[in-house]
């Protein structure tokens, strides 16, 4: 079956998303990425959409989804490289994606999440 | 106005949302949407072409390129023979979904466009016609 690959980066999982994508493979890659945080304990998940020229309600929902999913499992998700057109259709359409980061691309997505992990490890500081 | 081209494809199965968009995003193109609109319409088609696989099982996609004095549009029909809708207004509201979805697929739809029309008849299917000019 086809899969979207996901590249494994010392403590991040790098996904791209490059070709319009059927429904059932965005079901695929949510599973796959639970397996594979829980394989490598990794704990960011950057997901590269800039190839995308459509996300529609359905992509946006299984993107929000991804994103808790992986916070459940102690990792923190960056969506990266939103084109405009694809921010502006979103936005106008009305879909909110309050459960997921966004960056404009890789290494500042990979920067949020590093500020995420520092600020969580900050909280902890007390009993350190 | 006249109609340049008129295809017709099936909304049958998920993989068919793909081809619906493939073909959406060639004819888009090729009439010289800039990048905003086709992000619109092909938003647009894939939400519309979603519900009519999940609320009817499926029905057809009438896709035409037009023209008139001052511009080109693009025009996409999706036809069922579902349930219809029986409160076509609560069906438009921002939100209101049965099927666990977003249900921003009509009132986000009519939101991209620039022309949007639904017609439907409880028991007798539904068509959701929308259209974007140049």
């Amino acid at each position: 079956m086809e899969r979207i690959p996901i590249l494994s980066m010392g403590e991040f999982l790098l996904v791209t998303i490059q070709v319009d994508m059927h429904d059932r493979l965005a079901t695929v890659l949510k599973d796959d990425l639970a397996n594979r945080i829980s394989e490598t304990g990794a704990r960011g998940v950057l997901i590269d959409i800039s190839g995308l020229d459509v996300v529609d309600s359905f992509l946006a929902r299984m993107l929000g989804s991804i994103a808790q999913m992986a916070r459940v499992m102690d990792a923190e998700t960056a969506l990266v490289g939103m084109q405009p057109s694809v921010a502006i259709t979103l936005v106008e359409m009305g879909v909110v994606m309050s459960r997921v980061r966004t960056a404009l691309n890789m290494e500042k997505g990979m920067a949020l999440i590093r500020l995420r992990m520092a600020e969580e490890g900050t909280d902890e500081g007390p009993e350190q | 106005m006249r109609v340049l081209s008129s295809e017709i494809l099936p909304v049958r199965q998920e993989s068919d949302l793909v081809s619906v968009r493939q073909l959406v995003r060639e004819r888009a193109k090729g009439l010289g949407f800039g990048i905003l609109d086709l992000t619109k319409v092909l938003t647009s088609a894939s939400e519309l072409g979603r519900n009519t696989l999940l609320h009817a099982g499926g029905g057809t996609m009438l896709l035409e390129t037009l023209e008139d004095e001052m511009r080109r549009g693009l025009r996409m029909s999706f036809e069922d023979q579902g349930p219809g809708i029986e409160d076509v207004s609560l069906a438009m509201t921002d939100g209101y979904t049965t099927n666990g979805g977003m249900g921003l697929g009509l009132s986000g739809s009519k939101r991209l466009m620039h022309e949007f029309e639904i017609s439907t008849r409880v028991g007798g299917g539904t068509r959701v016609t929308v259209t974007q000019w140049t």
